[in-house]
């Protein structure tokens, strides 16, 4: 995840000193951008707790670990996944909607290999089959960063293409068919455990320290910002936009096949038709709420994962409160309208004005309006 | 080189994709011989929805075979999930002069209009699979499909006996369709009127699964959170029980022993799941009604009399026959 203290002091934001005075550590912690998010997600956990007493219990069943909170991990996976990859395509001002497209055909693909061979549980063919579905999403995600980088066109254009034509190559791949196989290798991917740890949680979290470390221990990161931020003062500096946002398309697209992999593992079959359908629309919503803005210019990795898992957790909650099923949308819209409100400086600062703390408007307002140099810079 | 050599594969691959649908819709068509009234053969226009799913390939499949094993010439055109393809073709079969149309509505609405064309021009019409809300019965002849509202009583009636010498309380946890589609609301009415008349059988929990296996698992793993002492699980479809399935043995129970299942459609791993004694009942829903339509075509063209609504031949299959209806299952 993110580095906190060394994100605030890089982009030096005002109102986040950092002075050892406790009052002002307080003052920084309440300034954090990721606050909002973990109070909402700590909130909905509450929540539950409320209604099912053992909601936080954790034991050991079957050599594995067993819980709510593992399988809001587990089944949060491939959604950190393609919301991490669409935090990259975000942050350069992108979009990409063709990853739910993206994860039938990773999970079709997979599935036909690992169907088609004779030996489906041997390490051999489930490697295969993961290689066969990366090496087509790095063919789907150059279509879309060349697209976009090299022929200008708009990525919310670009990807719809694939998001419409890949189901159907997805139904192709299958037949129109859900392909049902049995391979133990291959469930591992999504559905099992290593080290009494669910794999795909591992490795969701393997993929997205790597990318922290990538981005924000190295330039890439503030370059793929640059493309986002001001092209124009990029280009100035001499930054090639082209190879960067081929390059996050790419990530993206690979995200995606990975979590697909991890979905059709899971149920140990391939349904080209509802795979990863709509999962574009979550993932977009996830990085949002986590604070990366869709005009793109900065990115927050540790805000992405936290809002795949307050995604996750929702879905969770519905289903435990027992929402009927005719009102879940209406219950779950709810819950995200009163997040992004309360995430807004905006609206935090109108309502602490109402109440007349003028210290808390002062650091709502200073947010604010940090927020914005921080856009334009 | 390398940015026109993928530019040109995803041409390539977007080029495949459309001529390859526009094959799947054509092919069938070439088959068509002579056409009319002209060599005394029937003719039959059927506008399918599309491809969506192994129920649907098993249904234009039974179709294609019992066609062509009564002698009746049919020409097959796949919509593609969409209305307006459907009133295209029904359209072109009309021009054509076929002698009788059958279809599946994409939608249930905004069917009047080419209804009414093809009665003027004194085709008529059978609807299958899917029904349609216009007023006017007298633009089709009748109806041929399943009834959903009876798969679920079927549901209710097998768990009702099953628990007969039980003292109950028997707890229920139900996987819905996806909300607001037909077979989703009068499989869970039917089964309600059923078991509602015992209080007994108490309903605790019921949610969509959308129909698909990947919800089916998730859903049960949270039911299985929050409700420790499930008897019995309903699931709309077979996709849904079989995600649910891995949830429950996940949490250290068997399925179909600890936890009975009930499950509807009748799909060839349900059955592999049954004879594995994980799946306890299975209501068929018959996509195999190419035999039952050829027939009431043959009727319709002849001028004989057709009830209004015909119900597919659908059974209930338990463990002990799933062994050896298993070869038999052809989706």
């Amino acid at each position: 995840m993110t580095n906190p203290p060394d994100r605030s002091a890089r982009t030096g934001r005002p109102g986040a000193p950092t002075g050892a005075v406790p009052g002002a550590v307080l003052k920084r912690l309440a300034g954090h951008r990721l606050l909002w998010p973990s109070l909402v997600l700590l909130a909905l956990l509450l929540g539950n707790l409320a209604f099912t007493h053992d909601f936080f219990d954790i034991r050991v069943q079957d050599g594995h670990l067993y819980g709510s909170l593992i399988d809001i991990l587990q089944f949060g996976a491939p959604l950190i996944l393609v919301a991490l990859g669409m935090t990259m395509v975000i942050a350069t001002r992108g979009i990409d909607l063709s990853v739910g497209s993206t994860v039938a055909i990773a999970g079709a693909l997979a599935c036909e290999h690992i169907a088609g061979s004779a030996d489906p549980g041997s390490a051999g063919t489930v490697l295969g089959a993961v290689a066969v579905a990366l090496g087509v999403a790095v063919v789907l995600g150059l279509c879309n960063g060349l697209l976009v980088a090299r022929l200008g066109v708009q990525p919310i254009v670009a990807t719809l293409i694939l998001m419409v034509a890949g189901r159907g190559v997805a139904q192709l791949i299958t037949d129109g068919q859900i392909i049902t196989v049995r391979s133990e290798g291959y469930h591992l991917i999504g559905g099992g455990y290593w080290l009494t740890f669910p794999f795909a949680v591992l490795l969701a979290g393997a993929v997205v320290a790597l990318t922290a470390f990538v981005t924000r221990r190295s330039a890439l990161g503030l370059l793929i910002e640059s493309v986002g931020g001001n092209p124009a003062a990029g280009r100035l500096a001499g930054i090639r936009a082209a190879g960067l946002l081929t390059l996050v398309y790419v990530f993206c697209a690979l995200c995606a096949a990975v979590a697909g992999l991890m979905i059709s593992s899971n149920v140990q079959s391939a349904d080209g038709n509802n795979a990863g359908l709509w999962i574009e629309l979550d993932a977009i919503l996830a990085v949002v709420i986590g604070g990366t803005a869709l005009t793109g210019g900065r990115f927050s990795l540790g805000g992405t994962v936290l809002g795949a898992l307050i995604i996750q957790t929702l879905s969770t909650t519905v289903y435990t409160l027992g929402v009927p099923p005719q009102t879940t949308l209406v219950f779950k819209a709810f819950v995200v309208v009163v997040v992004c409100l309360v995430q807004s400086p905006v609206f935090r600062a109108k309502m602490s004005r109402r109440r007349g703390r003028p210290h808390t408007r002062s650091t709502g307002t200073a947010d604010a309006v940090g927020r914005q140099q921080e856009v334009r810079a | 080189m390398a940015r026109r050599a993928a530019l040109a594969l995803s041409t390539v691959l977007l080029l495949a994709t459309s001529t390859l649908t526009a094959c799947s819709t054509e092919a069938p068509d070439s088959e068509k011989t002579g056409g009319g009234n002209s060599d005394g053969k029937i003719t039959l226009g059927f506008a399918q929805v599309g491809a969506e799913s192994g129920w649907r390939t098993a249904n234009t499949k039974s179709i294609q075979e019992s066609a062509k094993k009564a002698g009746i010439t049919l020409k097959f055109s796949d919509a593609q999930q969409k209305q307006e393809n459907q009133i295209k073709a029904i359209r072109g079969f009309i021009q054509q002069k076929v002698d009788v149309i059958a279809f599946s509505p994409v939608v249930e609405s905004g069917w009047d209009t080419v209804l009414k064309e093809a009665k003027d021009a004194g085709i008529p019409v059978i609807l299958t699979d899917r029904a349609v809300d216009s007023k006017d019965t007298s633009l089709y002849k009748t109806f041929l499909g399943s009834d959903f509202v009876k798969e679920g009583r079927s549901a209710g009636e097998w768990l009702t006996k099953e628990y007969a010498d039980d003292k109950g309380p028997v707890n229920v946890v139900e996987l819905q369709g996806t909300t607001g589609s037909a077979p989703a609301n009068d499989r869970k009415a039917g089964f309600a009127e059923v078991v509602g008349k015992d209080d007994k059988f108490k309903v605790v929990a019921s949610q969509t699964g959308d129909f698909t296996r990947a919800k089916g698992k998730e859903v049960m793993q949270a039911f299985l959170k929050s409700h420790k002492d499930i008897d019995v699980l309903y699931a709309h479809n077979d996709d849904m029980a079989l995600g649910a399935i891995q949830a429950i043995e996940e949490a250290g129970k068997k399925p179909g022993k600890d936890i009975k299942i009930i499950s509807i459609d009748g799909i060839k791993d349900a059955f592999v799941a049954m004879t594995e004694g994980k799946i306890n009942v299975v209501v068929e829903c018959n996509p195999l009604l190419g035999d039952q339509l050829m027939d009431l075509a043959k009727k319709v063209v002849d001028g004989e009399e057709v009830p209004p609504r015909v119900e597919t031949e659908e059974g209930v299959f338990t463990q002990d026959q799933a062994e050896e209806a298993l070869p038999n299952r052809q989706y």
